[in-house]
């Protein structure tokens, strides 16, 4: 499965979207990359006159790149046209430690710790462009076909 | 291990994934995972794991369908240990 597939397969679109692309993908982990445009929705009330990425928009970001992406690679086998994944978040743990603002380009990677029953836990940070820790945590949620 | 001691590891195991106390309290053979405990599914697989580790046993997709309850558990759990 190339890395466009999986983006394609991607059950979010604009304006809540968050995967530009994929660096690299594997059985046991993906590095992906998205960077917030200056004209997302949210900037306009988080917050006033001040437009900085939400902790939540970031969590989420990191559960796309992280856990569904990856999930949609480890069910290639299983998917098709008519077949697409379903997911649910069920929980994660997340510290944050920089802001990241418009026209930021962050990495997110991702490291499975399990997927068995249906269930994808994942280990994930979020990079800035200097390479600097945003924020890590673990990300867990359900998918299947 | 006996049937007792079986349940106490089991409680132990179960309670940080259960949403209703009272039937938590009122644990017994026939109380039900999901419908008693209200456990979700994502919780049942974490279940599942920390069983596994707990008794140092595999458990596979068959024995996930069939543990819905914890009479069901016990049984699983005591086939496992036995094999």
């Amino acid at each position: 499965m190339i890395k466009e597939d999986i983006i394609k397969r991607l059950p979010y679109q604009a304006p809540f979207l968050f995967v530009d692309g994929i660096a690299a993908i594997s059985e046991n982990g993906i590095t992906g990359h998205y960077t917030f445009k200056e004209d997302e929705s949210f900037y306009q009330g988080h917050f006033k006159d001040h437009p900085i990425t939400p902790g939540v928009i970031l969590t989420e970001c990191m559960a796309q790149i992280g856990l569904v992406c990856l999930g949609i690679y480890l069910l290639k086998d299983e998917l098709s046209q008519a077949r697409k994944p379903q997911i649910a978040l069920t929980s994660h743990q997340m510290d944050f430690y920089l802001p990241v603002f418009p026209n930021e380009k962050v990495t997110v990677i991702s490291e499975k710790e399990v997927f068995r029953f249906n269930k994808l836990k994942c280990k994930v940070k979020m990079l800035n462009e200097k390479g600097e820790l945003v924020c890590r945590g673990t990300i867990s949620g359900m998918i299947k076909v | 291990m006996t049937n007792d001691e079986l349940i106490t590891k089991l409680k132990t195991i179960i309670e940080p994934y259960i949403q209703d106390e009272v039937a938590f309290k009122t644990l017994s053979e026939d109380t039900d995972f999901i419908n008693d405990l209200k456990v979700n599914s994502a919780n049942l697989v974490d279940i599942i794991l920390d069983i596994e580790d707990e008794f140092n046993i595999r458990l596979e997709n068959e024995d996930m369908e069939k543990m819905l309850d914890v009479k069901a558990a016990m049984l699983i759990i005591n086939t496992k240990l036995k094999a």
